[in-house]
């Protein structure tokens, strides 16, 4: 199925948020939302991927 | 010192972390600074966010998260969210940003946002004008703690409204306020804290001069001087001379 993933499309054979970042390799340090809503890092697991998904997964990052 | 929801930092500057030439820099910066607080934000993971976790971990100042770039309360909300999660703090510099080219911020969006965050627990610094009206409903909301911008985000220009900001001063008196944003010269931050300001929080005017470490110390030197000058009751200007020297005694040489 096709997602986008940070803005941009993705092919990913991922059921929920947990492996898709396992699959995408991403560190321990990210924060996560689907569709516009924050997903708890304790609820990636059971947290479902589905097609036409929207996430943003987040790092600590420079600010003022 | 000035104390936040019920923690006292060990400085009355405020430092943001970005626009440094390198990392090393922004390190070398913050030592000189003495900074008690680094504002961080969250953005799309790049590659870089882990590395960047490693070093402000090292910088042994409290994090403030930001929602810089929020343009609606949803986004605010949800950004905070993901920033209390990341960074493990409750507090959250909000930003609900109203107009593109001032970054001004949008005080509506940013009353409700703050009141929805406060319900939820979060400790609110919001980046706010001057306005008496506004800073009154953000009490309402639950921020114990107001931001009100001296000039637009990366100007640089200084206190625009220095009435605004005494006033705003008088009218909250037991609260800890911050000049946020605008500050361009170690003038502009020792001017706040004359004024009685509890802090200054500022980024580009260290970030962005030719020697940011430099720059770092004297803003503290700044920050320290203007709270010292406050704290010693300045006198009152006047509009015409009084002689410092006594008149009394002059030889009569004519």
């Amino acid at each position: 199925m096709t997602i986008t993933l940070n803005g941009a499309p993705l092919q990913t054979g991922a059921t929920t948020l947990a492996d898709l970042l396992h699959e995408a390799g991403f560190g321990p340090k990210v924060a996560t939302a689907r569709n516009g809503a924050f997903v708890p890092a304790g609820l990636r697991a059971s947290t479902p991927i589905t097609e036409g998904d929207r996430i943003e997964v987040l790092a600590p990052m420079q600010g003022g | 010192m000035p104390v936040f929801y019920g923690t006292e930092v060990a400085s009355a500057l405020m430092l943001g972390t970005a626009q440094y030439p390198s990392p090393a820099v922004l390190a070398e910066a913050f030592r000189a600074s003495g900074a008690g607080i680094a504002t961080v934000s969250l953005r799309r993971e790049q590659g870089g966010g882990q590395d960047f976790w490693s070093l402000i971990q090292g910088l042994g100042t409290r994090l403030l998260p930001n929602t810089a770039g929020c343009h609606s309360v949803k986004e605010a909300v949800t950004t905070a969210h993901m920033a209390r999660e990341l960074f493990g703090t409750p507090w959250i510099k909000l930003e609900v940003i109203g107009h593109t080219d001032t970054l001004q911020p949008d005080v509506v969006g940013l009353v409700e946002a703050a009141r929805i965050l406060t319900e939820d627990g979060f400790q609110v610094f919001p980046y706010c004008t001057e306005d008496l009206g506004i800073c009154g409903r953000l009490r309402d909301a639950g921020c114990e703690v107001l931001m009100p911008w001296g000039a637009p985000i990366g100007s640089g220009m200084g206190l625009n409204n220095p009435y605004g900001l005494r006033s705003l001063r008088a009218h909250f008196a037991d609260v800890p306020l911050v000049v946020d944003a605008g500050i361009g010269l170690p003038s502009h931050a020792a001017q706040a804290m004359e004024m009685g300001y509890d802090a200054v929080l500022l980024n580009t005017a260290v970030a962005r001069a030719g020697d940011p470490a430099g720059m770092a110390r004297a803003m503290a030197l700044a920050v320290q001087a203007g709270r010292a000058a406050f704290l010693a009751d300045p006198m009152a200007p006047r509009d015409m001379a009084a002689p410092s020297t006594p008149v009394l005694g002059k030889a009569f040489l004519t």
